[in-house]
């Protein structure tokens, strides 16, 4: 394994074996002492080019339980007049003797170039890239649900996939990475994937998607749906005419107390409720429906870390480098 | 041996027969088979078609401004080389060519390189903002002779400017040359809208913005009686505007690049922005219409959008990176590739849609003529069988952005002759034309 770049050409095999170490990862954190030996020494960089609390401290918890040194380093400016190119920062990171690069990016694609160019040798990790991919967190959306899904199925979560189960992801998919790393996934993994959005929040081009579309979210929760997530709208959009107002997006496609109480009516009382956050309480989410049992918010920041964990540990553990040389977590490069 | 005097021998003229061709002082002096002249130079021509020097109505020489990029020097370099004789530059130097005395410092510059016609193109409007026309005649009736205006890289999008525009240049036989992309549609654009651009994240350029723009240019065009050249036209969709105004008799032209005839956004998938271009890649569909159309003749003209850029500016994230794409030296190997091979067009039709009609719509005297006695003697030779592999670090540009990199292509310009001089030979630089001094009194 050398990089995971995106999910869109992520194996069955490997999106397993991911989630399987992520298992493994999850009862280290469980312990009094949440530390393993398997990266020490190596170095770790948490390169961020866009604000993503969340996100750093969540790899970084990933890579201190894992021994490794971490290195944050803060690189934002949103143009080449501002700082340092790209490519001088991973030049410089490959100097200091970088293992592994975690970056975020606002441009779509900027975790492609670090791997596909000679800058730096290390393992690029994408923690989010523009309006491309989040694959980091489609995985922790997959192991949250294939938790719930194996619970459900009274199965054991090891080695599962997601057969069967019905996902409704509703929210901005067109400037959405987590929709776009979700449905690769999820269609990898065997689930039903719905796309729930106002028409001009969904890309030119997404009927060609391993989906389905709908534009209407109470007539995707009837047909059935085992899991809503939940995608976080921008209320700046409705200036750009993507929506008139924050309060008609609510009322049609915002998760609010009545879709709440619909659940219950239709009987769908194992239907979880995701959030990749930070949520727009009473926009897409009512906190009603955020703070329920039905939410698995909180779970999926704890599997985040498993599942990073587990990402840092695939790419840079050598033992699986050398046992699986052909195995790559990373999409071809095709040229 | 007399040093201005050469006759090729054995070149099939247009890709027909195989005839001599002796170039005396500039002029073709006489075509037939065996010529003889004791003083020329004897070129051996076997095998090689005999073409009018490719005349370019669109490409980028950076200078003034950007000679980090490229310079007129080794852009008309890169030209001869690649089997042209005559360039247009476009206006969005720095400063911006929308004066008489930017016109005349190009134009200066040209002629002072040698190796090509250099035609700068005029600013349609100041500073390319879009505002207010710039001096139009004044930069016909400089030294430079302008006679085609072009906002390029930039729409003259203001449908009344626009219709200005084209009714102004009638007073001195110019044409406006449009830069088709509307602005709002195409805020922040990356790449092409569509299958792609859904999978990549980025955000699209979608072909109605072109289009749109075509269809209200060319009935402007019909309303005030004026002549209209649509640059780098790239979707299917525009290939159909331009043959339905064709069809009402509209004086409208149109070009197309060498890359969109080759390349699709299925390339962008590798996120490296030598493939970033505007008008951007489109798809297959979009290509196959695109050669039909050059094929056709609702397309009139290749012109290479020939856009060097300095290393950096490639070598870094797509959103960051420039738009554009180099093309001088790969082009006549791509239309090579796209329509001659594909049996959708002859060496004729290349003779035209590369050489005799962009110097219509450019009125460049003494360019792409016919290879007749007595005319110029703007002729170039190639070889259709040669293949080559495309190296950016072996060409004159300065530019090292071509998105043909590594590609096998067929054809190779041996020679090209600009003003009876050659200024290629061997497939290699020779020496340039050097004007005759002007007296002084």
């Amino acid at each position: 394994m050398k990089h995971l770049l995106s999910t869109e050409n992520l194996s069955l095999f490997d999106a397993i074996r991911v989630l399987d170490t992520a298992e493994e990862m999850s009862v280290v954190g469980e312990r009094e002492v949440k530390k393993l030996p398997a990266l020490r020494g190596r170095t770790v960089v948490n390169l961020f080019f866009e604000d993503s609390t969340r996100t750093r401290i969540s790899f970084e918890a990933a890579a201190k339980r894992l021994s490794a040194d971490v290195i944050n380093f803060a690189a934002k400016g949103s143009s080449v007049s501002k700082g340092e190119s790209l490519k001088d920062t991973a030049q410089t990171l490959a100097a200091m003797g970088a293992d592994a690069v975690v970056i975020r990016h606002w441009a779509s694609g900027a975790p492609h170039r670090l791997a596909a160019t000679d800058w730096i040798d290390a393992a690029v990790i994408n923690a989010g890239d523009g309006t491309h991919e989040h694959p980091t967190q489609a995985l922790l959306d997959a192991f949250t649900m294939r938790r719930h899904w194996s619970q459900v199925n009274g199965t054991e979560s090891t080695g599962a996939d997601l057969k069967g189960m019905r996902v409704a992801i509703a929210g901005d998919v067109l400037h959405s990475r987590v929709a776009r790393s979700n449905v690769w996934l999820l269609k990898t993994l065997g689930a039903e994937v719905t796309l729930v959005a106002p028409p001009t929040l969904l890309p030119i081009g997404v009927e060609r998607w391993p989906c389905k579309v709908s534009y209407n979210l109470d007539e995707t929760l009837e047909a059935g749906t085992d899991a809503m997530m939940m995608l976080r709208v921008q209320g700046e959009r409705m200036n750009a005419s993507f929506f008139p107002s924050t309060r008609e997006y609510s009322r049609r496609w915002g998760f609010d107390d009545a879709r709440l109480r619909a659940l219950d009516d239709l009987g769908m009382k194992d239907t979880i409720i995701m959030h990749p956050g930070p949520m727009n309480r009473g926009l897409e989410i009512s906190s009603a429906a955020a703070d329920s049992p039905r939410s698995t918010v909180l779970a999926q920041v704890r599997n985040g870390v498993s599942v990073r964990m587990a990402a840092l540990y695939l790419l840079l553990s050598g033992d699986s480098r050398e046992a699986a040389p052909n195995v790559s977590l990373s999409s071809k490069e095709t040229n | 041996m007399a040093e201005n005097t050469y006759l090729i021998r054995g070149a099939a003229i247009l890709g027909g027969e195989a005839e001599d061709l002796l170039i005396r002082d500039g002029v073709i002096e006489a075509r037939g088979k065996d010529l003889s002249a004791d003083d020329a130079t004897v070129i051996d021509a076997q095998g090689l078609v005999a073409l009018p020097g490719m005349v370019d109505v669109h490409t980028h020489l950076r200078e003034p401004g950007r000679e980090d990029a490229e310079t007129v020097e080794t852009g008309t370099r890169a030209a001869a080389l690649g089997g042209f004789t005559a360039v247009h530059a476009m206006a969005n130097s720095n400063p911006v060519a929308d004066t008489a005395g930017v016109v005349e410092q190009v134009h200066s510059l040209g002629r002072a390189s040698g190796w090509v016609d250099v035609r700068p193109v005029g600013a349609v409007t100041v500073g390319l903002a879009g505002q207010q026309l710039a001096e139009l005649g004044a930069m016909a009736d400089s030294r430079a002779q302008v006679r085609m205006f072009s906002d390029d890289g930039i729409c003259v999008h203001d449908p009344v400017l626009m219709r200005r525009a084209l009714e102004y240049v009638k007073a001195f036989d110019g044409v406006v040359a449009q830069h088709a992309q509307e602005p709002r549609l195409t805020a922040g654009a990356q790449m092409n809208e569509g299958a792609v651009s859904a999978v990549l994240g980025l955000t699209g350029w979608p072909a109605v913005a072109e289009e749109s723009i075509i269809a209200r240019d060319v009935l402007l065009a019909q309303h005030v009686g004026s002549r209209l050249h649509v640059c780098h036209v790239s979707t299917a969709g525009s290939v159909e505007i331009v043959r339905w105004a064709k069809a009402r008799g509209i004086n409208v032209t149109a070009e197309v690049t060498p890359h969109h005839l080759l390349l699709t956004d299925e390339l962008v998938r590798s996120y490296d922005p030598v493939y970033k271009v505007n008008p951007p890649l489109r798809t297959d569909a979009d290509v196959q219409a695109l050669r039909e159309g050059l094929a056709d003749g609702t397309i009139d003209v290749v012109g290479t959008d020939h856009a060097p850029h300095p290393s950096e500016h490639k070598e870094c994230e797509w959103a960051q990176a420039a738009m554009g794409m180099t093309g001088l030296e790969t082009a006549l190997s791509v239309v090579q590739e796209t329509m001659i091979e594909t049996g959708l067009m002859t060496w004729a039709d290349f003779a035209r849609v590369t050489s005799f009609t962009p110097a219509v719509i450019g009125r460049v005297v003494d360019q792409g003529r016919p290879l007749e006695v007595g005319e110029p003697a703007n002729v170039i030779l190639v070889d259709p069988a040669a293949r080559w592999t495309v190296d950016p670090h072996k060409m004159a540009t300065m530019g090292r952005n071509s998105p043909f990199k590594g590609k096998e292509l067929p054809g190779s310009v041996v020679a090209t002759f600009f003003k009876g001089h050659p200024t290629v030979l061997d497939g290699q630089l020779n020496t340039p034309y050097r004007y005759p001094a002007v007296s002084s009194n």
